[in-house]
């Protein structure tokens, strides 16, 4: 797979480009958006849930901003990677190119967005004057599983979204419903434990969980956690590559 | 021929498709005729047990009529598709030109388009910054490299993607139907650049309607009928007669008949060689009076002196 990866890293870089330039196109602000955005979100969230959460808990505006952070990356990520495949059908059915370089393209160009708004989390850890220790440089571990586990429910969702249209809409819906269980913006800490579990079920509450402990708490998390977190993205993994390996040659008779 | 290296071989190749229910039906469709039975998939064979093998230096001509199977085929032997069954054997570089005016976004400028497609043919950055200045040249769009690409004329849009595709070296070459694009002018250019590919070109299959241009290029030729293969020979001349014939009169059903192909061109060149022999007994004869004419006239002449 790398081997072809190498060959094809032309494409690859092209199509990169691609998706940048076309994201930006006809933007005012172009990149900037891609920080504004999160931020806009952030200054809604907090002024709507800051009464009611904010008074438990230290530093909610990192808090809640954590779980955004987050959040939005596997949102913005799976969205786009849903419509890579479909979205290529032109490249794919004239040209052998392995088809999961549209996937890996979107994903690149959403990792580069995110990684913007991580800059900005952290001046923003900075004004809410959170001890910066050498523990953030373990924030690599989440955000390596997650960018893993994002390219894994990506593939399974563009090969599906090929199939059926519909799960565009039956997507939107999931991402409300993780959005909602992923404790943004409150604390699961006044949930029965039995309730917990379920929440610890969740791979993207897991995620923001982990980012959490280490900005807020300033401890690293178990082994068991780091296992946890790499369990999902092998997990999503795993079945992205059987959809891909499954259905590649299938795929063309469907769009 | 025999000892030449086997470029491309495909042996009992057949591609299936599904027509029916399957597609843009969405999930709630699918659901229920899944439960109430009604899912109803019938498979559609867009060729079957087609086999042919090319050589280094061959020229392939495919022939048939609407929906025989020749893009489908083209896209098993690039590899785009996977054949159902048989097998397919590649010994070189397969560069497929097909329906080279698509595939484009229109969002991008004429750069950065001509940039993907390079990279979409398997090109390298390097030599796309080379050739860069040359693509843009032949395809006469300076003016324009710029420009949103969706802004282009359809005419420059395959200009370009002709000229992007024409700087291939493959070692197997597929064409379909791209001979050459564009204008009178621009033609003439493609068709003079085509051909100078097709010469450099190791192996080289072209799907083609104009048998005038089959005759003229290929030494190897496979007829197709609705999936199923008619012949495959080198030959072309007998081939594309029967060709001819069956259009003429579809009801008789595509046949190729060797012996018959073989007596037809054989009596058409008895025909031509009878007609030159004509021709030339008609000259000589000409020739015999124009010199009796000559004759009487210095006898007639010499009694007037």
């Amino acid at each position: 797979m790398f081997s072809k990866l190498k060959r094809h890293q032309f494409l690859f870089e092209e199509l990169v480009k691609r998706d940048f330039k076309k994201k930006y196109k006809r933007t005012m602000l172009g990149m900037g958006w891609s920080m504004l955005s999160p931020l806009l979100m952030l200054l809604v969230m907090k002024v709507v849930f800051e009464q009611f959460f904010g008074r438990t808990v230290n530093h909610y505006t990192t808090y809640l901003f954590c779980g955004l952070l987050t959040f939005q990356w596997f949102s913005e990520s799976t969205n786009g990677g849903m419509r890579s495949l479909f979205g290529n059908a032109g490249i794919f059915t004239k040209v052998n190119v392995p088809k999961y370089l549209f996937l890996f393209s979107t994903n690149i160009q959403v990792l580069l967005n995110f990684a913007l708004t991580l800059l900005v989390f952290f001046v923003f850890c900075a004004i809410d004057h959170v001890p910066f220790t050498w523990r953030f440089l373990c924030l690599v571990y989440p955000i390596a599983t997650l960018l893993l586990f994002n390219v894994g429910i990506g593939m399974v969702l563009s090969a599906l979204f090929v199939f059926f249209r519909d799960i565009d809409y039956l997507w939107s819906v999931a991402l409300q419903l993780v959005m909602y269980g992923s404790a943004i913006f409150y604390t699961v800490d006044n949930f029965s434990p039995k309730v917990q579990l379920v929440f610890s079920l969740n791979p993207i509450y897991r995620h923001i969980s982990y980012i959490r402990e280490i900005v807020l708490a300033g401890t690293i998390p178990s082994l068991a956690t780091h296992l946890t977190l790499l369990g999902f993205a092998v997990v999503a993994l795993l079945a992205g590559a059987y959809m891909y390996k499954h259905y590649n040659t299938k795929f063309l008779y469907y769009v | 021929m025999s000892d030449a290296k086997v470029m491309l071989s495909c042996r009992n190749v057949s591609v299936r498709y599904w027509v029916g229910d399957f597609k843009n039906i969405g999930l709630k469709e699918w659901v229920t005729r899944r439960l109430t039975g009604k899912y109803n998939v019938v498979d559609f064979w867009a060729d079957k047990d087609v086999s042919f093998e090319i050589c280094k230096g061959d020229m392939l001509g495919i022939i048939g009529t609407n929906g025989a199977g020749k893009s489908t085929l083209l896209k098993a032997v690039s590899g785009i598709m996977e054949p159902t069954r048989g097998r397919i054997v590649r010994n070189g570089r397969v560069s497929a030109l097909l329906e080279l005016a698509s595939g484009f976004d229109g969002d991008l400028t004429v750069k950065e388009n001509a940039y993907l497609r390079g990279a979409m043919l398997g090109y390298t950055r390097a030599f796309m910054d080379e050739t860069y200045p040359y693509i843009i040249d032949f395809s006469e769009l300076k003016e324009f490299e710029n420009r949103p690409f969706k802004q282009l004329s359809s005419g420059m849009k395959s200009r370009l993607a002709f000229a992007i595709a024409s700087l291939v070296e493959p070692e197997i070459l597929i064409l379909d139907e791209v001979l050459s694009v564009g204008d009178g002018a621009f033609k003439a250019k493609s068709e003079a650049k085509m051909r100078e590919i097709i010469k450099g070109g190791a192996a080289t299959i072209l799907v083609s309607h104009s048998l005038l241009q089959i005759r003229a290029l290929c030494n190897k030729i496979l007829w197709l009928d609705k999936g199923r293969q008619i012949a495959f020979t080198d030959d072309v001349a007998g081939v594309c007669d029967c060709y001819e014939e069956f259009l003429k009169n579809p009801q008789q059903g595509p046949v190729y008949d060797p012996v018959a192909a073989k007596a037809r061109i054989d009596a058409r060149a008895a025909a031509k060689a009878r007609r030159e022999a004509e021709a030339r007994q008609m000259k000589i004869d000409a020739e015999k009076l124009r010199k009796v004419r000559e004759l009487l006239r210095r006898s007639e002449g010499g009694k007037r002196r």
